[in-house]
């Protein structure tokens, strides 16, 4: 009994880390309306990260976490002049295309480099046993500090002028242009969050499992349901998403095999788009 | 139909492929226009979804992978003809989707594209573990499956007219919807889902019914395709690739435009054969693919045909 308690227990660890991996796709979906296909690339763009920097400074993983965040604000910003800024006012289906076209220039140039060769970071932290059953102190740093940023995003939003222009910007762009913030500058600064967020949690998922370029895929997939269950444009709903996400994960896998993880996720994305169209943990009406 | 110069001029596209590459058995025009016919039917196809109705299919390679599947398994695992395991094909995936599509397209925009994605995974994910299919390593097929259509060489021939065969009925039915009532429905989908549903279309069911037609050509050239082969596997029947160059082709040719599809699917198949030969270009193939979408989508997006028609207006009423 307390194996699948221990189970539950590691996937809301898991699921916090892809709470954070959503939270970047929502930031973007919110402020702008736009899906970023790119997002599982960002993520494996994070775990190389850290497998290069951690590899050629003989430094601890962790801290390539700071790198990884600022290297990630910069190509995102560089994304939304390269694939978005040009799709604002036109129909979402323009926006998903230059992005996934976007997604298939970094996928493409990834493994012609790389290949799909299975990379691996050695994290060597003491676990904490209870009972027969250990959780991995990877596992725990990594949700730790999901919630540290997470934490850290909500009070960007809420707290900071920048944050309140991003909010604002989200919630009717024309007015906010009026009281004169300059929105393309805050649009262009909330894709570089939101691919900094999805940089950061693609380097902590390499802290706990091995990953190829074409890793993103599935991480992208988790992200989708993630935001779909934690509501549209809604960070703090992100987070919950995840740990739910998390929870089921941990509750199925004794009982499943691994491949059909994704499928049954996929299953639970498609059941929600229409049984809660707005998402499961909206309280209220609003983005952000 | 028959008095509309456009159906004529299909015929001619259609009657060039079926005589050219038997003059002096030319064998390299022959696989060369095969693929092109092949890139023809799925993105004519994938251009009833994403040129009329205004939904993105990422994952029209399913319906590919899928017919290609049952097709070759009829044939090895219960000995049917082929001509019979390509209908069966068409019918099952086509019958799949229908059923599928009630559902994912409730669903509207954004979030269909997305779960498209998802379809994708889940397909694979099935067949990798489905036991009867050979789960990861696919099903290879003996060669004597080739006897009853004369032999592997003539055989070839016969595989080669079927596919002409799948793209000319590919391109007469994208030309037929467009003309239909059905395909006004749909296009008005495309520009305004509200206001179309106001003004009495019944949207879900246009959809879901668009997406069935949809899927029906692509498993039959899917079936074909790897019985050419004697071999399925599930990466190779899933390869994402195929189905993003479809995408290419749709935007290259012109969304919503049949002329521009067919057009965009045959300079692509010539781009592709060149870039695969030269040894610079061939793995960088999908970062081309990639790089050519994003122009398209930035500064050209209503692709070849748009170009045209702002060049040539009166060519409007004869190329749709």
């Amino acid at each position: 009994m307390f194996g699948i308690l221990a189970s539950i227990i590691d996937g809301v660890l898991v699921g916090l880390v892809y709470g954070l991996a959503a939270m970047g796709l929502t930031l973007i979906w919110g402020v702008m309306d736009v899906i970023n296909l790119t997002h599982g690339m960002m993520i494996v763009a994070g775990m190389m990260g850290l497998y290069l920097l951690a590899g050629a400074f003989d430094i601890s993983p962790y801290f390539t976490l700071p790198p990884v965040l600022i290297g990630g604000f910069f190509v995102g910003v560089a994304l939304y002049w390269i694939a978005v800024h040009r799709m604002m006012g036109r129909p979402p289906l323009m926006s998903l295309l230059s992005t996934f076209s976007v997604n298939l220039i970094l996928v493409g140039l990834g493994t012609a480099i790389w290949g799909t060769a299975l990379f691996n970071v050695n994290v060597s932290l003491p676990g904490v046993t209870i009972d027969r059953y250990t959780f991995p102190g990877a596992h725990i740093l990594a949700a730790a500090l999901a919630a540290v940023i997470a934490g850290l995003l909500y009070l960007f939003l809420h707290y900071t002028r920048l944050g309140k222009a991003l909010r604002a910007v989200a919630n009717n762009r024309e007015a906010a242009e009026l009281v004169g913030i300059p929105t393309t500058r805050v649009l262009a600064i909330a894709v570089g969050c939101g691919v900094a967020l999805a940089g950061v949690s693609g380097m902590l998922i390499g802290t706990l499992f091995p990953f190829t370029i074409l890793s993103g895929d599935g991480y992208q997939l988790k992200s989708f349901v993630v935001t779909v269950l934690g509501g549209f444009g809604n960070p703090v709903g992100a987070l919950l998403g995840g740990v739910a996400l998390g929870l089921l994960e941990g509750a199925v896998t004794p009982f499943v095999p691994v491949s059909w993880t994704l499928v049954i996720e996929f299953a639970l994305f498609v059941l929600v788009l229409i049984a809660f169209p707005g998402g499961v943990f909206v309280s209220r009406r609003g983005a952000l | 139909m028959l008095r509309r110069p456009f159906f004529w001029i299909i015929a001619l596209v259609v009657a060039a492929f079926v005589v050219l590459p038997p003059i002096g058995n030319n064998v390299e025009l022959r696989e060369s226009l095969a693929l092109a016919a092949v890139y023809i039917t799925l993105a004519s196809n994938l251009n009833l979804m994403l040129g009329y109705a205004g939904y993105i299919n990422f994952g029209s390679i399913v319906f590919f992978g899928l017919g290609g599947y049952i097709c070759v398994w009829l044939v090895d695992a219960h000995g049917w003809p082929l001509a019979l395991s390509l209908a069966a094909a068409g019918i099952g995936v086509s019958g799949l989707s229908l059923i599928f599509g009630f559902g994912i397209l409730r669903l509207r925009g954004p979030f269909f594209a997305l779960s498209t994605i998802g379809i994708v995974e889940g397909v694979q994910a099935f067949v990798e573990n489905f036991k009867p299919w050979g789960g990861s390593s696919g099903i290879y097929i003996s060669p004597e499956v080739f006897q009853p259509l004369g032999g592997p060489g003539p055989a070839l021939w016969v595989i080669y007219f079927l596919f002409v065969t799948v793209m000319a009925a590919s391109l007469y039915l994208s030309y037929g919807i467009k003309i239909s009532k059905f395909g006004l429905g749909l296009l008005a989908i495309g520009q305004n889902e509200d206001a179309a549903a106001i003004l009495g279309v019944p949207t879900p069911r246009y959809k879901a019914l668009c997406y069935s037609a949809s899927a029906f050509l692509p498993a039959i050239a899917g079936g074909l395709y790897f019985f050419k082969g004697a071999f399925v596997q599930p990466t190779d029947a899933f390869d994402l690739t195929l189905s993003t160059e479809a995408i290419v082709i749709c935007m290259l040719g012109g969304q919503g435009t049949v002329t521009g599809v067919a057009l965009g699917a045959y300079l692509y198949e010539e781009l592709r054969g060149y870039l695969l030969t030269s040894s610079t270009f061939s793995n960088f193939q999908l970062v081309i693919a990639g790089a050519l979408l994003l122009m398209i989508v930035s500064f050209f997006p209503s692709g070849l045909m748009g170009f045209i028609y702002s060049r040539f207006p009166r060519m409007q009423k004869i190329l749709e």
